[in-house]
This record gives C-alpha cells, structure tokens and sequence, in this order.
C-alpha cells in the first residue's frame, strides 16, 4: 500500500507509466492499465491490416472491370479484412482496451479479480491473432468471414484450418476477460458503490461479458467442428453423409448475432459517459439504460435466424425471428430516445469526444433503422446478400462502433497518458471520419438497394457511379482514421499536462491523479451520491467552470 | 509459505467465492461448448434414427461401461480430496489427487484401447470398408469421434492440472488450504464427468 499525505494523494510515487520501463516490466505486468495499453498497441496493429485490405477492396471497386485483383485474391482480400477487423479488432476493441484500463477505475478497485488471468488473456489473444495472420500471410483464406460449410470443411484449398484456429483460441482470450469482467464488478466494487449506482459504461461492460462467456463457445464449437472435419475428414457437416451444412449456420450466428451486441454494447458505455459529461447532465432514465443494456444482451440469443431467411428454414421459423428482430429494436430505441433527451436541456460543448459520440448516435441510429427493414422477411428475401447489407452492419460496426472506440479514446486520453492532444485536430478528425463514413457507405444502400451483390470483384457500367463516390469516400475515411495516429501520438510528448480531471467529469476514474498511480486511488474511495451527479435532480444543469479548452493546472501536479 | 492472499483482495473469503464464480462462469460456456455437439448429435439422431441403431450397436459397451465407473470414482476421489483440502490435511490430499490421477490415466487408457478396436474394425466415417451400410450410421461415428476426442482432451488438460496440483501441494508452493485452488480443479474435474455422464448413454445405450 503506497503512503499519502494529508489530502489523500499519494506522495510522489510514480504514476504507472513509470512504474517501470523495461520490455520485461510490459511483458510481464499484472497492472490492468498497462494490459490495456499493451492491447490498444495490437489492436491498432491489426485495425492497420484490416484497413490495408478494405483499402484493396475500394481500390478494385473503383473501376467496373475486375482489374486489379484477380476474382480468387479478391476473395482473400475480403476474408482477411472481415476475419480480422471482427475478431481482432471490433470484438476486443472497447472491453480489453478501455474495459481493462477503466473497469478497476470506475468501480474504485485496485486491479481486476485475477490480474494474472488478465495478462494471460492478451498472450492467448496474440498467438490466436499470430495464427490467424500466418494463415492469411502463407496465401489467405477464401470462405469468407463467416467460414460457410460445406465450401470451407469440403472445398476451400486455402488455409482454412490455420484461421479457424487463429479465432477459435482468440475466443478463449475474450471468454478469459469476460469472465474477469463479471467477478470484477461482483467482488471488487468499493463502499457505497451499489449496482443502481454503477456508470452505464460498467453495465455495458458487465452485460457484454455475459455475452460473451455465453456464446463465443458456440463459435468456438462451430469452428472445432469445421476443423474437425476438414482434418479427420468427419462428415459433420457434408451431405454425403446425411449431414446439413445449414446446421452449420445455426451455431454459427447463435454466436455472431449476439457477437454484434459483444461489439456494440461497450459503444454504449462510452457513449453514454461522454454525452452527459459535455451536455452537464444526468443520464435520462438510469433505470430504463439498465434494463435496455440487459434486455439487449438477452433477446440477442434468440435473433439469430434473421441471417437465414433464405437459406430454407421453414417460414415459421422466419416468422418468430422476424418478429423478435423487430422487438429487440425496442430496448435500442430507448437508448437513442434516453440519449436525445439528456442532451435536451444541457449545457451541451462540442469537444471532440463529444462529436464522435454524438456522430455514433446518428450512424447507430441508420444502422439500426436499415437493420429494421431487414428483418422483415419480404425485404429480405430482396436485399439478402447485396451491398445493402454490406452497408447496414458497416453503419452499425463501423459507424456505430468505430466511432464510440474514438470517442472513449479521446474522452479517457488524458487519463491514459496525463496530456492532452490537439482539440483543433482532434475535431476536424471527428467531423471527417464522420463525413467520410457517409460518403463511403451511404452509397453501398442505393447499390444494394439497385441490386448489386456483395463478394464481387467486378460490376456492369450502371454501378458505377456509386461504386466511385464509395472509393473515394473511402480515401476520407482513410485520412481521417489515420489523423490521430499522429495528434495522439505527438501529444503524448508534446501535449500539455492534463491534470487529474480536465472535462470536469465525474465518474470515479477522474478523482485519482492522471495517469493514475500503479495502485489507482489513495484511499479507496467511497461512494454516497448516484451517478451522473453533474447538477442536482431539483437544479438545471450549469456550465462548467473554467476555461474550457485550457483545464487549470490541478492539484496533483503543484503538490 | 505462499501468501494465500492475492492482489487485489483483502480478504480471503472473498477472494475464495471469486476464485468459485470464476470457475462456475467458465463451467457455463463449457456447458454451451459442447452444447454445439449435443444439438448436432440431436438434430441427425431424429432425422436418422435406423443409422445411428445401426452404428450404436457397433461401440463397445463393455469398455463404455468400464470407463464409467472409472469415471465415476475418480469423481469420488475428487470430492475426498476437496474435503480433506479444506481441513488441510496434506497427506489425504495428496493421496485423493494421485488417486484421480490414475483412475483418469486408467479411462484415458482404456478409451485407447478402444479407439485402436473402432479403428481395426475401420469404424471411420468416409473408409471404405465401413461396416453398417445403413444412412445415419457414419454420422454417427463422426460425432461418436468429436465428442469423446473433444471430452478426452478436456480430461488430459485436466489430468496436467492434476499432476501439477499434486507436485504444488507436496511442496507447499501454493496455498492450497486457504484458497480455492482444489474447489476450482474439482468443479473442473466434475464437469468433465457429468459430460461423460451424458454421453455414455448417448453413445453406447439409448437405441442400442
Ligand atoms: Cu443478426
């Protein structure tokens, strides 16, 4: 336990940046915030491959005529990009990296229930992603991401088997940090902190853990069945044998439509932390959230078959899961309704933090709205497999994710590292990404919408059009993703001192120093007030105090 | 002696029902796990029921049967080894968990024996000299295949752990009295037995 002085800070001791320099001392931490930096460092890594191969795939859309690519490379070109940016990137891409550094943080804990535990999860998550890049190295894998039996177990001559692998023990890593996650928030919450007191960020963070446990192993079966099959030759599933390749697909989104919620819930989180933090309010419905995030992660279970519409389950079948896909937009509305309406009446400022989320809730909310016509049978049936769908998950996953990442990104910078960066760039990052997301993706619904099939390397003249402004919104996005590549990465040595809490905030993370100490707080602290308290529930919200663009320099650094 | 309290945990009861949480939660997406093979091995039985009579009448029951009770009492040697751990004598524990150790060894053998038996009896889906010519029954070898490989490598990553426990309890390099390190690789243990109680019949008894 580390001394502090009189007002509870601890004295002089080195932040957890300094605890230590050596690779050995990266390598071999227990500290939850350097586990989450260690995996902020091979996410960015693998979100540059997947992009690098998005970045192909626009490039041989630009022109009509499959010329860049061959139909096969191109085929490996969208397998590496799915395969990659799905499981190495947006599944773990908020829970291991902000989830790790935050969750102690936020619930006033010292580390998580089994930091040793914590640090094995990123190894497992390296070798699963090291596999699953030798297999895309030695000449790529051509299924597709969703490994479709019988063409992945009879007839793919790619490297199948090596992927499989690659994800099914990366599965294992974020089955480790769920499991983390749920014991973490049971066992390690601080005096006072009841779960009606929790920040939504840990509700989603919890939520999406139960997910996660639940059905990854689904995925994890599927893929063992289909490398079972392709390596002992057992029929599973081949037809030969009586076997059904349909069954296949069961397994396989009774894991990956809830995967969408693994992947969307933690945006929520975030999404909700910054929003009342920049419009000075409390959350709208706390209580409402709660149950929205858990109802989410529930109904996700059931929804599966919505993918299958076309693949000959009986029309009932459809039907019920038609139905349910219609009812589970019930609890994502109410998110999107309980958002407006702490935005209403705030004292709303336009940090970039706060652009990218409020750009979240509008791409969320297009996202959502489109995934609504798919699940409507008829549509459907017209829509299955065109760019439409394309566009709708990408509005969800991209848009919708992609941006909560950035917005927790630069809203929790300044605690990850102690400076602060560029809000001018840091803006213009936001408004661009947010430009450049529409202009590439809005045009793949009129394509889906004209007819165009998904998985093509080539297209007849009339998609044209679309299919350029789509590439060239694509070289937008590019810039704009890559931006803060470099204000982040100049702020940590140039950016001013962020102080303990520059955005006034007031989740528990902010009362300790930036960055925080190896041991997190001082004195544990010890929670009275529900969250959000950023006015009182019979007082209207109030600005904040200070300076807004420059935070005053704060205690922990004059001491 | 090891410290028996580990970051972040002040207290060792606490630390000892997050120790079980974890486990249970691991033990529920095992359960989903192999909840994939039990619904495959579900959704072919009732399409091909005569195939998989057929091929039933194939496996050995005499080994099944064997390995059951194997099975079964290294169960029951685990649970004596939980309880005399929790009292702290070393001496029980270690006897109970070698026990486990070599009544598992034993299935693991055993379940060779048979593997060599099935494959001399080219009892291979997709061979082809395989004997039961009725539709069904190489899909149900297949799955007869991916459940036990799939559980008997459950069982051998559990008798590493054993093996290790048995040489950490020895040598007092863990605390093994006060945490819950034995509750932990017997909840585990037992998991890999209530599988097999499951799959005994499924593959040896029901339709034979
Ligand atoms: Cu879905």
């Amino acid at each position: 336990m580390s001394s502090t002085d009189a007002e509870g800070y601890i004295a002089q001791e080195p932040d957890y940046l300094g605890a230590g320099h050596t690779v050995r001392s990266w390598l071999l931490t227990t500290d939850h915030k350097r586990i989450g930096i260690l995996y902020l460092v091979t996410l960015l890594f693998f979100f540059l491959i997947g992009g690098a191969a998005a970045t192909f795939i626009r490039l041989e859309l630009a022109t009509p005529p499959g010329d860049l690519v061959t139909a096969d490379t191109y085929n490996r070109l969208f397998t590496l990009h799915g395969v990659i940016m799905v499981w190495f990137f947006l599944v773990p891409a908020v829970p291991s990296t902000l989830g790790n550094f935050l969750l102690p943080l936020a619930i006033g804990a010292r580390d998580m229930a089994f930091p040793k535990l914590n640090l094995l999860s990123w190894y497992i998550n390296l070798v699963g992603g090291l596999l699953a890049l030798a297999a895309l190295l030695l000449g790529g894998v051509d299924t597709g991401w969703t490994f479709y039996t019988p063409y992945s177990s009879l007839y793919s001559n790619s490297y199948v088997t090596l992927a499989a692998l690659g994800v099914f023990i990366a599965g294992f890593s974020t089955i480790a940090t769920g499991l983390n996650f749920i014991v973490t928030v049971h066992t390690q919450r601080c005096e006072g902190l009841t779960w009606m007191r929790l920040p939504l960020f840990v509700w989603a963070l919890y939520a999406t853990s139960m997910v996660i446990v639940l059905a990854t192993p689904a995925l994890a079966v599927a893929l063992a069945m289909v490398v079972m099959e392709r390596v002992f030759a057992l029929g599973l599933f081949d037809p030969a044998q009586g076997g059904d390749p349909i069954l296949f697909q069961h397994i396989f989104w009774f894991y990956s439509h809830p995967a969408v919620y693994i992947m969307i819930l933690p945006g929520f989180g975030v999404v909700t932390e910054v929003l009342t933090c920049f419009s000075r309010r409390k959350v709208f419905g706390y209580e409402a959230m709660v149950f929205a995030i858990l109802g989410i992660a529930l109904f996700g279970f059931f929804v599966w078959g919505h993918h299958m519409f076309v693949s000959g389950q009986s029309a009932y079948a459809s039907l019920i899961f038609s139905l349910l896909s219609f009812l589970i937009a019930i609890p994502s509305a109410i998110k999107v309704f309980n958002w407006s309406a702490t935005l209403y009446g705030g004292h709303i400022t336009f940090e970039a933090s706060m652009l990218y989320a409020l750009g979240f809730i509008g791409l969320f909310t297009l996202g959502g709205l489109t995934g609504l016509f798919l699940a409507s049978v008829p549509i459907d049936v017209h829509m299955h497999d065109t760019y439409f769908v394309t566009a709708h998950f990408h509005y969800i996953m991209v848009g919708g994710m992609v941006s909560a990442f950035f917005a927790g990104l630069h809203f929790w910078w300044p605690k990850i590292t102690g400076r602060m960066y560029s809000e001018l760039w840091a803006r213009l990052a936001a408004l661009l990404m947010f430009l450049g997301f529409n202009f590439t993706f809005f045009p793949q619904f009129i394509l889906g919408y004209m007819g165009m099939p998904r998985r093509y390397h080539s297209y007849p003249d009339e998609f044209e059009m679309w299919n350029v402004l789509s590439s060239a919104g694509a070289v937008i996005l590019a810039v704009a993703y890559l931006m803060p590549f470099v204000y982040l990465g100049l702020s940590v040595y140039r950016g001013r001192r962020a102080g303990d809490n520059p955005w006034q905030a007031r989740g528990l993370e902010w009362q300790t120093a930036s960055p925080p100490p190896r041991e997190n707080f001082g004195p544990l602290p010890v929670v009275t007030r529900e969250p959000y308290d950023y006015h009182r529930s019979d007082e209207e919200p109030s600005a904040r105090e200070g300076d807004l663009d420059f935070p005053n320099r704060s205690d922990t650094e004059t001491r | 002696m090891p410290e028996a309290l580990h970051e972040p945990f002040h207290d060792i009861g606490k630390q000892r029902s997050a120790e079980e949480a974890g486990i249970w939660i691991f033990l529920a997406s095992e359960v989903i796990f192999f909840g994939g093979l039990f619904l495959g091995y579900a959704v072919y039985r009732l399409r091909l029921p005569e195939g998989y009579g057929a091929a039933m009448a194939e496996t050995n029951l005499t080994l099944g049967i064997v390995n059951t009770a194997l099975l079964l009492a290294s169960s029951a040697t685990m649970a004596f080894t939980v309880w005399v751990g929790r009292e702290g004598l070393q001496r029980a524990t270690v006897t109970g968990l070698i026990a486990t150790l070599a009544l598992g060894t034993a299935f693991l053998a055993v379940k060779g024996v048979e593997y060599y038996e099935d494959i001399r009896h080219h009892l291979i889906p997709g061979h082809p000299d395989f004997p039961v010519d009725v539709p069904g029954a190489e899909m149900f070898f297949s799955f007869y295949w991916a459940m036990t490989g799939l559980h008997g490598l459950h069982m051998a990553i559990g008798l590493g752990i054993i093996a290790w426990t048995v040489h950490a309890v020895r040598s007092d390099r863990i605390a093994w009295r006060e945490t819950a390190h034995l509750h932990v690789v017997g909840l585990y243990w037992n998991l890999v037995d209530v599988v097999w109680i499951f799959l005994f019949p499924l593959l040896y008894l029901v339709g034979r």
